[in-house]
């Protein structure tokens, strides 16, 4: 789901480039180091190798045919640094060359599809590192679920006013794609490691577990706020409320003067809005960095 | 492929062609961030759409077949029109399918009047990470060859499934097997880059030449193109 | 003379087993050209490889009285040219220019300089004008003399091609044998097609299951192996 641009209201896609931005500086310095220079080359090929995997239909039921997305399997090849940032080279090419996603949204679909989406694969992978079969299937699913969400939760708080009823169908259709994905990944994952056990070999016992565990509880979070979102909608905007109504006393509180303007309805809710996502991207981050950190030590 | 049609326009000559592809970034990066902070409102893209048609006109591309390109985004944005629409939001929708058309008319004038290693050098030296650069040039220099071969596979598979009716679990396990295959070719394909690189000693590290020079005439384009950017934000914030 | 080439019992086995060297031996002195013939799967490209270090088997490879060894791999890589079968894996980089000016910029060269040898190799063999093009749209005859000028680009004493003439017409073959009989080094071909070698041999070997069968002159292993359509 590459969000074009004009979706996102300035206060997202301006945060989320600037989250975005050193974040993929960070990845690729990453990659630099854990990557054998022979397979530099490999990383641009299996960019290509994702863009014309999408042309080979995949039947799944009922005349519906799917393609595959991608990210899980680049994870589950490279391992998430070199996978994040294959995932970088895909959405730019995307985004510039076939005008598929904005290219001020380009931190956001970076952040969504690149970032929250490889972590949010490589997590099961990573957990489930001896059960290779369950691994793999979460990992299509969640990194699907992951990006679809982010990417939901970007344009609602951009404003763009969604009726719950197809809130609930569109977070209904992510999670069937995200059950394609994971299908899909598992089965082309199998297939690869049966022409070539090697082929598929990202080393999944780097970093630690209980880390993992954490970041994926984390994960979880997220994915299941989606679907109680998307079911009780009104639950969540009395939420929202209730944060708005508790949130500015403390806000204003260090101002003294109460009736300090704090802008627009718009611009305080997508400010609140945007402060969680990045709590949310900010603490899986951490997360992500110590389990990578432990590994190389 | 909409990628060839656009990559044979990028490689016209033209006043706009000639420009640095840094000058052209930071224009076109100015015109997106005026139009997205502009009123949400369709009369909004009218002095932005007018902007695009004149780069088009200037860069001597076809201005109807380019229209037509950039129609891509419809069908995403007139979903999310539709969505605002039904939401009682019916301005607010318009605006959205209009702007973001614009936009995306926007950045395929950059990309066809750029050429595709010319714009990622731009990029790197505007700060883009020396890796990610590289893998972005290697996917689309093999775009072109991994793409055939992914249609080939696909043709074949259309010409087998009209021999043999198969169920849907195996046509879906063919197409794993398929893709495993064109994995594997790429892979395959991957070594042999790396041998060809070895072989003209490369160790790891990668050496550039020098980026073309941004003449005064790059400078002024970049100058009056973000300056004009910001005036037609100010003429539809203000109007 | 002291020969460029030495290659002295090299055995060779990929890593799912399979021997594709028994034990070969080869000399290369200057100015020749010594054309390998031989069934698929004889072990010809498994021996180029070789020859700048690409694989390192058991038995010896001197090149330049060089061992070719890790610490000599630098050198070795610039005194050896090759060029591949496959011309798209060669030409990598997203214009021809870059392409060429790749070899150069790692001996180390300037980027003036690079692109300075880049631009004679090109004019060399005849592309001087498509230096900005993209690779991927150039014909086959106009990638293999680019992948050639990648390695020309390199001053090599030595040049190595794998089946240069595959997807060629006979124009673009003519061309290309005339290009080469006009460069000084020495070169290794292997090929299947004889009058092609016919052109351009001073010497030729027959491989048959990763050794050499016979050695002589070009016409001798013809007939001796009835290696043409009408022998
Ligand atoms: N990467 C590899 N892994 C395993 N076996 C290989 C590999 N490459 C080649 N072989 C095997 O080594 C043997 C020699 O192969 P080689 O490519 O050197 O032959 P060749 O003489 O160049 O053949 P051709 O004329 O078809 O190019 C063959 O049996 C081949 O199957
Ligand atoms: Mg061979």
């Amino acid at each position: 789901m590459h969000i074009p641009d004009n979706f996102l209201s300035t206060p997202v896609w301006l945060t989320l480039d600037g989250v975005a931005a050193p974040a993929v500086l960070w990845v690729s310095r990453r990659a630099r180091k854990e990557l054998d220079e022979a397979r530099i080359p490999l990383l641009g090929v299996l960019g290509a190798f994702v863009f014309a995997a999408q042309m080979v239909n995949f039947p799944v039921g009922v005349g519906t045919s799917a393609h595959l997305l991608g990210g899980a399997l680049l994870t589950a090849i490279l391992g998430p640094a070199p996978a994040a940032l294959a995932m970088t080279a895909i959405i730019a090419t995307q985004a510039f060359v076939f005008q598929d996603g904005g290219v001020l949204a380009l931190g956001a679909n970076v952040f969504n599809m690149a970032l929250a989406g490889v972590l949010a694969a490589w997590l099961p992978l990573r957990l489930f590192a001896g059960r290779r079969s369950v691994g793999l299937f979460l990992a299509g699913f969640f990194s699907v679920m992951m990006s679809a969400g982010l990417a939901l939760a970007e344009l609602t708080f951009s404003g763009i006013q969604m009726p719950s009823k197809l809130l609930a169908l569109s977070v209904g259709l992510f999670a069937v794609g995200a059950i394609v994905e994971g299908t899909i990944t598992l089965a082309v994952a199998r297939a690869i490691e049966r022409l070539n056990p090697r082929w598929t070999g990202a080393p999944v016992h780097q970093g630690s577990r209980v880390w993992a565990g954490i970041t994926f509880a984390a994960v979880l979070v997220v994915v299941l706020g989606l679907f109680a979102a998307s079911s009780a909608p009104d639950g969540v905007m009395r939420i929202g409320q209730w944060a708005d109504l508790h949130a500015r006393p403390v806000l204003a509180a260090p101002m003294a003067d109460y009736s300090l303007p704090l802008g627009p309805l718009w611009l305080r809710r997508s400010a609140a809005a945007l402060l969680g996502l990045c709590l949310v991207g900010g603490s899986a981050a951490a997360a992500s960095y110590f389990l990578l950190r432990r590994r190389s030590s | 492929m909409h990628h060839v049609v656009v990559e044979q326009w990028s490689r016209r000559h033209s006043f706009v062609h000639q420009r640095d592809a840094r000058a052209k970034l930071l224009v076109a990066l100015a015109l997106l961030a005026a139009l997205a902070t502009s009123p949400a409102s369709p009369v909004t893209a009218v002095p932005f759409a007018l902007l695009v048609a004149v780069g088009i006109v200037a860069a001597r591309l076809p201005l109807v077949s380019m229209l037509k390109k950039a129609a891509v985004v419809l069908p995403f944005s007139m979903l999310f029109g539709a969505v605002e629409w039904v939401a009682g939001q019916p301005l607010a929708g318009a605006a959205l399918l209009v702007k973001s058309y614009i936009s995306a008319l926007t950045v395929l004038l950059l990309v066809a009047s750029t050429p595709q290693p010319a714009l990622l050098r731009g990029m790197e030296s505007l700060g883009a990470p020396r890796l990610l650069v590289l893998m972005a040039q290697t996917l689309y220099r093999y775009l072109f060859v991994i793409s055939e071969q992914a249609q080939h596979m696909r043709l074949a598979a259309v010409c087998r499934q009209g021999s043999a009716h198969r169920s849907q679990r195996r046509a879906f396990h063919a197409a794993a097997g398929a893709l495993a295959i064109l994995f594997a070719r790429s892979y395959v394909r991957a070594e042999g880059i790396h041998r060809a690189m070895a072989a003209r000693g490369f160790a790891g590290e990668f050496h550039s030449l020098r980026p073309p020079r941004f003449t005064r005439m790059d400078a002024v384009f970049a100058g009056v193109g973000s300056a004009v950017a910001v005036l037609a934000h100010l003429l539809v914030s203000h109007a | 003379m002291t020969p460029l080439i030495e290659v002295r019992g090299l055995r060779y086995r990929y890593d799912d087993g399979t021997e594709a060297l028994r034990g070969v031996d080869l000399t290369v002195y200057p100015g020749e050209t010594v054309v390998l013939l031989g069934a698929n799967g004889s072990g010809k490209t498994t021996l180029l490889l070789h020859l700048n270090g690409l694989l390192q088997g058991e038995g010896s490879v001197r090149v330049c009285g060089m061992d070719v060894s890790p610490p000599t791999l630098r050198d070795v890589r610039s005194k050896v040219g090759m060029v591949f079968q496959d011309a798209d894996e060669q030409l990598f980089m997203p214009t021809v220019l870059e392409d060429v000016a790749f070899g150069p910029l790692n001996q180390g060269f300037p980027p003036d300089e690079a692109a300075a040898r880049a631009r004679a190799a090109l004019a060399h063999v005849g592309l001087g004008d498509i230096e900005h093009r993209a690779p991927y749209h150039l014909s086959a005859g106009e990638k293999r003399r680019a992948a050639l000028a990648g390695v020309l680009a390199m001053e090599p004493e030595i040049l190595i091609l794998d089946e240069p003439t595959t997807y060629l017409d006979p124009p673009a073959q003519r061309s290309l044998v005339k290009l080469l009989v006009n460069l000084p080094q020495a070169k290794v071909v292997a090929t299947h097609d004889v009058r092609f070698a016919a052109a351009l041999a001073t010497r030729a070997l027959f491989f048959d299951k990763g050794q050499v069968a016979r050695e002589g002159s070009l016409s001798e292993i013809v007939e001796l192996f009835r290696w043409d359509w009408d022998a």
